[in-house]
């Protein structure tokens, strides 16, 4: 499959054609516009290699997250970030190119902080290795967390290695009521005050505090915080994760606000905060969207279209400084002389609105 | 009229105790931690802030003046060694911890703020800052970004690049730019993750934020003994499949248990052929659970003695042996040369045999500490550098190590950086095309290569003549550190 690839966007470099790369296409409506044939990486897949008692995953692009997760629940592990799937057959290339991460991100990490090693074939045919499947290693530079988050705009991300975590003993969520600037400040403390929380979420007037870990260490936070305890709580968080809660169901446009996990609510618009406080949606239009931007920088992060209009999340990086936005260029124009593939600016807003 | 020299444009935006010109002045920052590398640099500068960095480096980059930069000196790669013809800039005058936040669990520091200063600035808040290098109470922040620095905790808590939230970056021109944010992502590429661990090739940081983890409330150290490094290996392979990851998870063989047991006292079983020291952190209760379940993981797996501290002196005594065994090693032996490489922790049988098999080839003695948690090997190769003969050997030793490493599966360093020291090994772990990524991706933040030039990632045509030396004489090239093309 690689030789086959290699061969296909070599001959599209040579023809000055454009390719793009695509798994299921369960987050394709955060990529960058695609022109040309389709690579559909689903052709590659399977697990190359896994032992639990080395932590480390070896995966083809195009294996099933489903199927990752179910061989390493098998074991008794996890991908800790989380992953939200957006559709049964999400694969892990488009995981790892679209980097976003669940409800654990802000407690264990993000997709790039799990990504030991990756291969990618890029726009000149070449397949390249960096990284590597230990937990250490800093030879050359982290290329591999590089392509996380690169929405194919840097090549065909054709294998993964991952740290693996345990799954936790044991979890129990409990529900608070209180309003948004409390519970900003709740899921803030409690954290520094070193409960074992996996993950938080505020929604219509309440908070979600999942804690996970060892038996006791769980039994001692739920006693200590009180709260409301939420039965069927892993169903519950899937179906944040998944964004089929009715929060976002009822958004015309939802943006998505990455900022200081401190940073004040704002109580104008329908919000659901995240993250311990870092990450917020908004129901927006297109005449509040001015004022999450610039919310969101105040508050250190930055704003971008979600779902419901044309997203801007994958060409966000627009609104680089100008060194950056150069540094951005020649780094594409070294893996994609030939622009083979999309670039991050040509996002699914940009074509959107070319188009019409 | 003649244009200004660099020492003159230099000392416009320096003050003056802040530029070295003198050979005697310039003594101290000849190397870094990899003392058998030397050279004094052209200059040294040593700005007090942000602005006048910036100043130096749009000066350097205006006279195409290479520019090595360096923290507390502390490195083990050679990372921070001068070139004669480049401007050594030094960020230890930048040590301020400009604020803390608690409630976020942030803090934002200057980069020549010490590692371990930041831990005691934040200690009244219940915080610290967990990657952990054993040279935390000299090395700064701005030289474990750089490097991608890790610890014994980093298993549990994560390198130096999961532990940072934000850098403030002056690029080769003079140009200020961020990377990453106040938040937990950014948009466009990650070249947060990126610059960290690039090793001064692509910037210079002037401002880190740093994320602040809570302070477990206890720890607790396992040390268990065992009659073979095979057994104990195996243990630590237990332990993770048992679902546990401890907060350090350390090994070390008897030699270099011997070695420490002489100059700290920690109370080692010297009758083991290695010992594990096995840390669990959390809640009391947390500990008590976790504690009950390695115990009895390790007592299956075949220790044959298993001391758990019952008090905090006791626990950090159980560390001191191995936080010292880089010094006791040094009083054993007139020098001693740390290795770095990380193997796939099934391979460590096979590699510490081999080890041991090229000891003799070498005539050296090596001891072995290990992050057996995440299989990062520190193989100690003793010699006397006033032997003649035995540096070279020692260095052949180690880079037969590393290739070692690389057949396993695993990589050429795993902490201490690529530096000047481990170059040539970068040809055996990328291919040309690979290193040709690397130095365009150098190209986009640094296009006259200026930056830290000759470390890291070597030139294409060095990784030839060191192929076609290694084969035909099975010596490194003459003249290793001079540039080529």
């Amino acid at each position: 499959m690689i030789e086959t690839w290699q061969q296909q966007i070599k001959a599209a470099a040579a023809k000055g054609e454009k390719l793009a790369i695509k798994g299921s296409g369960s987050k394709s409506f955060l990529a960058p516009v695609r022109v040309g044939l389709t690579l559909d990486t689903r052709s590659h897949a399977g697990i190359v290699e896994y032992d639990p008692k080395e932590l480390v995953i070896v995966v083809k692009c195009g294996t099933r997250v489903a199927d990752v997760e179910k061989a390493m629940a098998d074991a008794g592990q996890m991908l800790a970030f989380e992953p939200p799937h957006f559709g049964d057959d999400s694969t892990i290339g488009g995981t790892v190119a679209a980097g976003i991460s669940g409800p654990r991100r802000a407690y264990a990490g993000a997709v790039r902080d799990f990504v030991l090693g990756a291969k990618v074939i890029d726009g000149k045919g070449d397949h390249l290795s960096f990284g590597g499947k230990v937990m250490k290693n800093v030879a050359g530079f982290d290329v591999s967390r590089l392509l996380v988050g690169s929405f194919g705009s840097l090549g065909v991300i054709t294998e993964v290695a991952f740290k693996c975590l345990p799954l936790p003993k044991a979890q129990a969520t409990r529900v608070f009521e209180m309003d948004a600037a409390t519970a900003i400040e709740a899921m803030n403390r409690w954290y520094a005050e070193a409960d074992p929380i996996t993950a938080t979420t505020w929604v219509d007037g309440k908070l979600h505090v999942r804690f996970a870990g060892a038996e006791p260490a769980v039994n001692t936070a739920v006693q200590k915080r009180g709260g409301e305890a939420l039965v069927n709580d892993v169903d519950w968080w899937r179906d944040w994760r998944e964004q089929r809660h009715a929060f976002f169901a009822s958004a015309k446009e939802l943006h998505r606000v990455s900022c200081k996990s401190t940073a004040p609510a704002t109580d104008d618009m329908r919000t659901a905060i995240e993250w311990g406080g870092a990450l917020r949606w908004v129901h927006a239009d297109e005449a509040s969207a001015a004022k999450i931007r610039y919310q969101a920088s105040r508050a250190g992060g930055y704003a971008s279209v979600w779902r419901g209009g044309a997203s801007t999340h994958a060409s966000a990086a627009q609104s680089l400084s100008d060194p950056l936005k150069d540094i951005h260029a020649k780094i594409k124009a070294s893996f994609d002389p030939y622009n083979v593939f999309p670039s991050l600016s040509s996002s699914a807003g940009e074509g959107a609105r070319q188009g019409g | 009229m003649k244009a200004p020299s660099l020492f003159e444009e230099l000392a416009n935006v320096l003050p003056r105790d802040c530029l070295k010109i003198a050979d005697e002045d310039m003594r101290p920052y000849e190397c870094d931690g990899l003392s058998m590398y030397r050279a004094l640099p052209k200059c040294v500068a040593l700005p007090e802030d942000e602005k006048q960095l910036a100043e130096v480096m749009r000066i350097c980059h205006a006279h195409r003046v290479p520019v090595v930069a360096r923290g507390a000196g502390t490195g083990l790669s050679g990372g921070a060694m001068p070139d004669p013809n480049a401007v050594l800039l030094s960020t230890a005058k930048m040590m301020k911890i400009i604020s803390v936040d608690p409630l976020a669990c942030t803090a934002r520091v200057q980069p020549g703020v010490r590692n371990l200063a930041i831990s005691e600035a934040v200690a009244q808040h219940g915080l610290y800052y967990a990657p952990d290098p054993s040279s935390q109470i000299a090395c700064t922040i701005g030289g474990n970004v750089a490097e991608n620095s890790g610890g014994v905790h980093c298993l549990k808590y994560g390198l130096t690049v999961h532990n940072i939230r934000k850098l403030r970056v002056v690029l080769m021109t003079g140009e200020i730019v961020t990377l990453g944010g106040d938040g937990l992502d950014s948009p466009g590429y990650d070249l947060l993750a990126l610059m960290i661990g690039s090793e001064g090739l692509l910037g210079i940081v002037t401002e880190v934020t740093v994320k602040l983890t809570p302070k477990p409330k206890l720890a607790q150290v396992a040390m268990a003994s065992f009659a073979s490094v095979e057994t104990a290996g195996a243990a630590v392979g237990e332990i993770i499949a048992a679902g546990i990851i401890p907060g350090g998870l350390e090994m070390m063989d008897q030699i270099a248990t011997e070695a420490v047991e002489g100059f700290v006292h920690a109370g080692y079983d010297l009758s083991a052929a290695a010992i594990l020291l096995c840390e669990s952190d959390g809640t009391p209760e947390e500990v008590a659970d976790e504690m009950a379940r390695v115990s009895e993981v390790l007592r299956k797996a075949g220790a044959t003695d298993i001391k758990v501290s019952n008090n905090e002196a006791e626990r950090l005594r159980y560390w001191s042996g191995r936080k010292n065994a880089f010094p006791a090693t040094g009083r054993i032996s007139p020098d001693y040369y740390c290795m770095d490489g990380t193997i796939p922790r099934r391979e460590l049988p096979r590699v510490l045999n081999e080890i041991a098999r090229l000891s003799e080839k070498y005539g050296l003695r090596c001891a072995n500490v290990f992050h057996a948690g995440d299989g990062n090997l520190h193989p100690l190769i003793m010699f006397d550098a006033n032997v003649e003969g035995e540096l070279q050997r020692a260095e052949d030793f180690g880079a037969e190590i590393l290739e070692l490493c690389v057949e396993v599966g695993g990589t050429i360093t795993g902490e201490h950086g690529v530096g000047i020291e481990k170059i040539n090994q970068m040809c055996v772990q990328f291919s040309p095309k690979e290193l040709t990524r690397m130095h365009e991706i150098k190209h986009a933040f640094d296009e006259h290569a200026l930056l830290n030039p000759g470390k890291a990632v070597p030139t294409l045509h060095r990784c030839a003549e060191f192929g076609r030396m290694k084969v035909s004489q099975g010596k490194p090239m003459p003249f290793a550190n001079l540039e080529r093309f």
